[in-house]
């Protein structure tokens, strides 16, 4: 088995896309996916989407950094000629010839982009959003039972210290390389932060406002749609933003397995056979936008349902 | 009727509630007084059915009381807890409309309603922490009053406002009571405010193991005020009684089996 030894070289670069930004959110990720510490600080700078707005730097100045470390990519790519580190424009032209120059009513997607970014992005989306919904329902289940939390915990802490991309040879032999089996990767590697955040955040419904719902006398579905999810969604939101971190990466290494024949991962190995580095560097480079894109899309939905100024932003 | 008969309570071996019995006629308002840790949340929520009482029994109009009685309704002390931040402040007073099968509209023209009567005029829409802890604390009472409660019950709801907002939601339970006749158990362990609210103020001991130790009628007139009834003689007379017995208690050893 080294083959997926080798692999986690793209597949670290597609984490790396994601995590750091990240790192300036008040949520901490514990080493095994877990938050730790308080979600929501009772400071307002910590209050996700407030560190955007306080932001000690404008927009470019933050980037700078980022640009900075291209230029010097550049010019030391240019001054070596190295044949394995191109220089980061011709990346950019490689990766815009080859996905986004199509026709304008295709949105500028290549028909190479049709058959390559699409089918990534479908497994993604869809083995994202099952393991979304089932994390979530089986989280808030767990969690609001003490003895279902308690008998659950230990399963749960197991399958998540599993390394998610470990189980994808399991899936290849129960389902053959294909969508089924890059679909369930996804699934089962995702399932599982949104789970134990769920569960958490269930279980950390104020008793006061359990209390306050007994006394109301509601209903359990009102009790669920009125004080438990709302009282969860702070952490469910980030489980949801580590299971989609996970999702990416189980996109791409179940489509780098032998065997599939389309997805972002495939052109990788593709390209890495006909030693094709260029077209390696933009397939890392579209994974690494792709994740930031998706996170800063999650950012956003996370900013207006939890954030300053939304109704449960203001929650103690 | 509210009835507790040798209502006894343990968490372990350490005796909470010893053998408490009371009778509460409807209409009255009952202020329990005690030292902190005496117990009178533990009462209040056996009385509600949050907690089920291990001796003895409560009976609310002759039903024992296994769950949270019909038409009981509580304000708790953490306004800020006990409202729901996601809501706004109409629809957390609607909440508990939802059972009686009301539309929407109903709902929220009804919490208008009480919410004005409360005296919170034009804040239907926003959230409750927009609000300060005042006009929180009666968002929270026009919740408990929307459903037009027989039995009130209320946990130190004063406890954690500023004298001035303290005396004027003082006065508006007095209003609401005057007017709805409702029985209410009100739970403070502010001597002045149990003899100005109430219609009887019963002492408890101090913990473990509280009972009721003194049980005075509150010979006030009806019409009370803030300035003039503070200063009565009789006013002063019972606020000095139930001081004393208050002291009493904290002084006296502690009863019970330890």
């Amino acid at each position: 088995m080294t083959r997926p030894d080798r692999e986690t070289g793209p597949e670290a670069g597609a984490e790396a896309g994601v995590r750091p930004w990240s790192c300036s959110r008040p949520y901490r990720d514990g080493p095994s996916g877990v938050v730790r510490g308080p979600v929501r600080s009772r400071t307002a700078a910590l209050v996700p989407g407030q560190v955007r707005a306080r932001s000690p730097f404008p927009f470019l100045l933050r980037w700078s950094v980022f640009l900075g470390a291209g230029l010097c990519w550049e010019v030391a790519a240019r001054a070596r000629r190295s044949v394995y580190f191109p220089p980061p424009l011709r990346i950019v032209r490689h990766a815009l010839d080859l996905w986004f120059s199509g026709p304008a009513r295709h949105l500028f997607l290549s028909s190479d982009a049709v058959g390559t970014i699409l089918p990534s992005l479908g497994r993604m989306a869809a083995g994202f959003a099952l393991a979304a919904v089932a994390g979530i329902a089986l989280g808030i289940a767990v969690g609001r039972s003490r003895r279902a939390y308690a008998l659950c915990n230990p399963v749960l802490q197991f399958a998540r210290a599993v390394p998610p991309p470990a189980l994808v040879p399991v899936f290849v032999v129960v389902f053959d390389v294909g969508t089924p089996m890059q679909v369930a990767s996804i699934v089962f590697g995702a399932v599982w932060p949104v789970l134990v955040n769920s569960a958490e955040g269930a279980r950390a419904t104020d008793p006061l406002r359990l209390q306050v719902a007994a006394v109301l006398r509601l209903t359990a579905p009102e009790r669920l749609w009125f004080l438990i999810l709302p009282s969860a969604l702070p952490r469910i939101l980030a489980g949801l933003r580590l299971g989609l971190s996970l999702s990416l990466i189980l996109m791409v290494f179940s489509e780098l397995l032998p065997g599939s024949d389309d997805g972002i991962g495939f052109t990788l190995t593709d390209a890495m056979t006909r030693s094709d580095l260029l077209t390696v560097w933009a397939a890392l480079l579209l994974l690494g936008a792709l994740g930031y894109l998706l996170n800063t899309a999650l950012l956003a939905v996370e900013k207006r349902l939890v954030g300053p100024g939304s109704p449960a932003g203001r929650t103690v | 009727m509210l009835r507790l008969d040798s209502v006894s309570r343990r968490f372990g071996e350490q005796h909470v509630l010893d053998g408490i019995s009371l009778t509460v006629p409807d209409g009255q308002l009952l202020s329990v007084v005690g030292p902190s840790g005496c117990g009178k949340s533990t009462l209040l929520r056996t009385i509600a059915g949050l907690l089920p009482a291990q001796e003895g029994t409560v009976t609310v109009d002759g039903t024992p009381v296994t769950g949270v009685p019909e038409r009981l309704a509580v304000v708790f002390q953490e306004y800020g807890r006990s409202l729901l931040p996601w809501l706004t402040v109409r629809d957390n007073v609607a909440l508990p409309l939802r059972r009686r099968g009301l539309g929407r509209a109903a709902r929220r023209a009804e919490a208008e309603t009480i919410l004005e009567r409360v005296g919170l005029h034009g804040v239907a829409r926003r959230r409750p922490r927009e609000l300060s802890g005042g006009m929180q604390q009666r968002v929270a009472i026009a919740r408990a009053l929307v459903c037009r409660p027989s039995l009130l019950l209320m946990d130190e709801p004063f406890g954690s406002l500023d004298a001035g907002t303290r005396e004027d939601l003082e006065d508006l339970l007095l209003e609401v009571h005057r007017a709805d006749e409702t029985t209410i158990v009100f739970v403070t362990h502010d001597i002045d405010e149990s003899v100005y609210v109430g219609d009887r103020v019963v002492v408890l001991s101090a913990g473990p193991g509280s009972r009721v130790v003194r049980d005075l009628p509150v010979t006030l007139p009806g019409e009370r005020d803030q300035i003039t009834t503070r200063g009565s003689t009789a006013f002063v007379t019972l606020r000095t009684e139930v001081g004393r017995a208050v002291r009493a208690v904290r002084g006296a050893p502690p009863e019970g089996p330890r």
